[in-house]
Formats: C-alpha cells, structure tokens, sequence
C-alpha cells in the first residue's frame, strides 16, 4: 500500500512539474530562447493568490483566476521588455538576461513581501479520499486531473485551433510562418501568455501542496521542471508531461526508498543518464541543420 | 500599376547587395528576373515581400509605400511570396499547410482549397500526408498550392524549378503557365533563363547588384549576351 501511495503522489508531484515545463518546452519550441524567469512566475502567481485569499478575502477559486490573469500580464511584459529587443541578438545574451529577469522578479518579491515565511493556505477545499488503507488527499487529486485537462486541452489547442496551428508553425519554421501573414511577435506573446498563466496554476497547486511561501519558492520547483522538459525532449508536449510524471516519480521514490536528503541527487543522476543514452530527451526530435 | 521598385539599395551588414534596382510589375504580366547565382534575385523578392527592407528607395505595392512594412503585412495586402527551397512546414499536414496559407483570409477555406487542388490534383490525394513525406515536386506544388490559397494580387515565385527532375520542371512551367493564363500577375525569378524567358512577358537581367538588360521575354531571348551568358550558346 505504501507502494502505491507514494506512486500516486509522485504523479501528483510529476504533474505539477509537467504543468510547469509546458511553459519551458513551448517558449523552447517557438521563440528558442530558455525563459529561466519562467520559476520566478510560479512564485509571484503563488504570491498573487495568498494576498487575493488573505487580504482580499476572495474565495480560492476567485484567487486563483486573479493570479492567472497577473501571471499572464506578467509573462507578456517581460517578453516585451526584456526579450523582444533581443529577438536577433546572440542567444548567449538572451539567457543572461532570462537570469537577470529572474533574479529582478526575486527581489521586487522580497521588497513586496519581505523574507518571512508566508504558510500558504491550500486551495482544495474537500479533504483525503480513503480506500482501504490508501489515503489520497485532495491536493493530489486536483494536481493530477488539472494536469491531464490542460494536456489535453493544449493538444486540441495545437492540432485544431488556428493560432494554436499557427504556434507550432512558427515553432518549426519562423521565415515561412511570416510569410503566411503570421505575425511572429504576436505568436510569441500568446505562447508567453500561455506558459505563464499555467505557471500561476502550478504555483499554486505547489503551494497547496508544500504551504511554504517566500520569495525564491519558485527556483527549485523551476529546475526540477527545466529538467522535466529536457528529460521529456525540449520542445515536445508529450515529452513534457512523460519527463514531468517520471522526474516526480523517481523523486518520491527515492526519498521514500533511498533518502531524504539525496533524493535531489538521484533526480539529477537520473537527467544526466537518460542525456548520455537519449541526447535529444525521451520523445524529443532528433534536429537536424539542413544546409 | 501593381509593384514598382524604384532604386532600392539593399545590404546583408556591410555588404551591398542590390545597387540600386528599379522595375515595375503589371497587373496581369508576368515578368521574369534571371542571372546568375549570386546577383541578388532572391535578395530583391526578400526585399519587396518584407523579409528585409531597403537602405534607401522605395517599393510601392498597390500604390502604397511598402519599403519598410514588415512581411506578415504585406501577405493580408495580396502579396505572396513562394521562397526559395519551398520552405513547406514539413511537420504539419499537406492540408494544414493549404490552411496556414490561408492565414490571413477571410473567405471560404474551402473553396479556395478546392481551387488549388484543381491545379495540383496530387496535393488532394495527399491532403492526410505529412509534408515532409512529401517528393521535392510534391513540396513545390504545395509550397505553390499554398501561396495561392489567399488568390494573392501578385504571385512571386524564387526558383521553383530547383532540384528537379526536367519532367517536373516541364509540369511545374505548365501550371506557371496555366496561373498566368488565368491571369495571375506572377514575379518569377529563375536560374533556368530558357525556361523563364519563355513564359513571361517581359524580364530583366540581374549582374551582381544591378539590372544590365530588360526587354520582352523573346527580345531577350534573342539578344547576344543573353543568349551567351544564360542560355549556353
């Protein structure tokens, strides 16, 4: 039983990520920049939902649409500001600047809401589900279902809806998506606001999950889901969520089975293996430079 | 009149690869660029579709100043520009890319897609494949296929017999043929001058940056140094 319940919170956990590297891997496919501010949004949309649920009293639900709505504004504004004016510079520069803007969106954080902990209020309101001696809590539920949802409705997004077709055409093919009358700016700005309003609802199914808040919450899950999406093959909405359920998997397991302390160690053991056998990640396409 | 490029200067950083060209494109006509690799034709069809812009000159594109209007613009205003290596989404569907061809349009997707396959019979069976399955004249009819979904006011064509076999080339021409006696106006830039001084009307000869001759397509194809630069005799 002990078996099957850590499986199903590594799920849980993995779903979270997977949720969070979507944001990496579509940035990755159509602006191919790596977006390391991405972490920092999951924080501020965390942030966003305290505040709206302690100061402002509105219901979890109500919280977590406002921070949502922040996070999107937020994911676009930093593409306009800090990575547009770079679209042709040297991807070296891009990915400076990725850092700064993470390190710049930490400290307004720590300005804002200073370095004490907040203890995050959970969103779900309905409590553990009990079969037999399995016991599943609600956090785990929802973490899992909100995954599979925004999987599936992104895959319909991509293969059925026009800007979604147009999104993947300028991820494999920016010259020739232009000359479609498709407007790549604008194709980014909607593939940031995507990313970053999924990162407001994985922020807060983290904190849901791990109720500590402060202003650098958002690096490690940011890592771990970095990792997802590379794992999985960067660039890849199948590889993502099969890298994020595996990453959170292998990391329960081994603090389960191994230990506490090294499990982060076997996560990145693991990342390392897998890119020595499978350079291109689990399902990530082989690139290749055509003269 | 439909395109008129007048003294346009274009340069890849510093180096100066349009010297100051100057054409005009009828509606209707068909005209035709040829030279040799290097003189810059694909460079002056980047250059009109707003992939890049001009130093100095202008483009007028249905009399509007369109120097410096970026590319997607330009494709709602009826410009539609086939590139060079056909540049099909290999990943997406024969007809998803029939469908990003119709990106900026708001007519019947339909319709216009009926039309195309009744130019290239071929892409309809194929509608379901992958582009990157596609043969090399297979993606060049879908490359032109897709340029056509939005029944574009000026059709410019860069090298669309490159890498084919002559049979294809020989089908290729035909539908080039078929689209201008539909009355497409159609901007054609080729290596194979024979070919392209044959269907167009008029045509002008790029030398490295600069127009050297101009005429009718036969007058070229008569002329002396045509005849011995591009035309092998």
């Amino acid at each position: 039983m002990a078996f099957l319940s850590n499986f199903i919170n590594g799920l849980s956990l993995g779903s979270i990520y997977a949720i969070i590297a979507l944001g990496y891997t579509m940035v990755y496919g159509i602006a191919k920049m790596l977006n390391f501010a991405h972490g920092d949004v999951i924080m501020v949309g965390a942030y966003v939902s305290f505040v709206s649920i302690y100061s402002l009293g509105t219901p979890p639900i109500l919280a977590l649409l406002i921070s949502m709505c922040v996070c999107t504004v937020l994911g676009v504004v930093i593409e306009r500001l800090a990575y547009r004016p770079l679209r042709s510079a040297a991807s070296l520069a891009v990915l400076i600047t990725a850092i700064g803007v993470s390190y710049l969106l930490q400290n307004v954080a720590l300005l804002i809401w200073t370095s004490n902990t907040k203890v995050f209020p959970s969103i779900v309101s309905f409590g553990s589900l009990h079969i037999g001696s399995l016991t599943i809590t609600g956090e785990t539920i929802v973490s899992i279902i909100t995954c599979v949802v925004i999987m599936i409705g992104l895959t319909l997004f991509t293969t059925k809806a026009k800007t979604g077709k147009a999104m993947r055409a300028v991820s494999e093919n920016r010259q020739a998506a232009e000359l479609m009358g498709i407007s790549v700016n604008k194709t980014i700005s909607v593939t940031f606001a995507i990313g970053s309003a999924l990162a407001a609802v994985a922020g807060v199914l983290y904190c849901s999950m791990y109720p500590v808040l402060v202003p650098t919450t958002g690096s490690i899950p940011g890592i771990k889901a970095f990792t997802a999406a590379v794992l999985g093959g960067i660039g890849s909405i199948p590889g993502t969520l099969v890298g994020g359920l595996l990453l959170g998997i292998i990391e329960i397991f081994s603090r389960a089975y191994i230990s506490q302390d090294l499990s982060d160690a076997i996560v990145f053991a693991v990342l390392i293996i897998i890119l020595l056998v499978k350079p291109n990640g689990l399902l990530g396409k082989k690139v290749t430079e055509k003269v | 009149m439909l395109l008129k490029v007048d003294n346009i200067h274009v340069y890849y950083g510093a180096i100066h690869a349009i010297k100051g060209i100057s054409f005009e494109v009828n509606e209707g006509e068909t005209v035709a660029l040829i030279g040799a690799n290097g003189a810059g034709k694909s460079t002056t069809l980047k250059t009109i579709s707003g992939l890049m812009h001009p130093k100095s000159g202008t483009i007028q594109f249905l009399d509007k100043d369109v120097s410096h209007t970026d590319a997607y613009r330009l494709v709602a205003q009826g410009l539609a520009h086939v590139p060079e290596g056909r540049h099909i989404f290999l990943q997406m569907t024969v007809q998803e890319n029939l469908e990003m061809g119709a990106f900026t349009s708001k007519g019947d997707i339909n319709a216009a897609m009926d039309k195309v396959f009744q130019y290239f019979p071929r892409l309809k069976e194929r509608r379901k494949q992958i582009g990157g399955t596609l043969s090399g004249g297979e993606q060049q009819m879908l490359a032109m296929g897709r340029a056509l979904m939005i029944s574009p006011k000026l059709m410019m064509l860069d090298e669309p017999s490159m890498g084919l076999a002559p049979i294809l080339v020989e089908q290729i021409f035909d539908i080039i043929r078929e689209l201008r006696d539909a009355g497409t106006t159609i901007l054609l830039v080729e290596q194979n001058a024979g070919m392209a001084l044959d269907i167009a009307d008029r045509a002008y000869v790029l030398e490295t940056g600069r127009i050297t001759l101009s005429g009718t397509g036969s007058e070229l194809a008569q002329s002396d140094e045509v005849k011995k630069a591009y035309l092998g005799g």
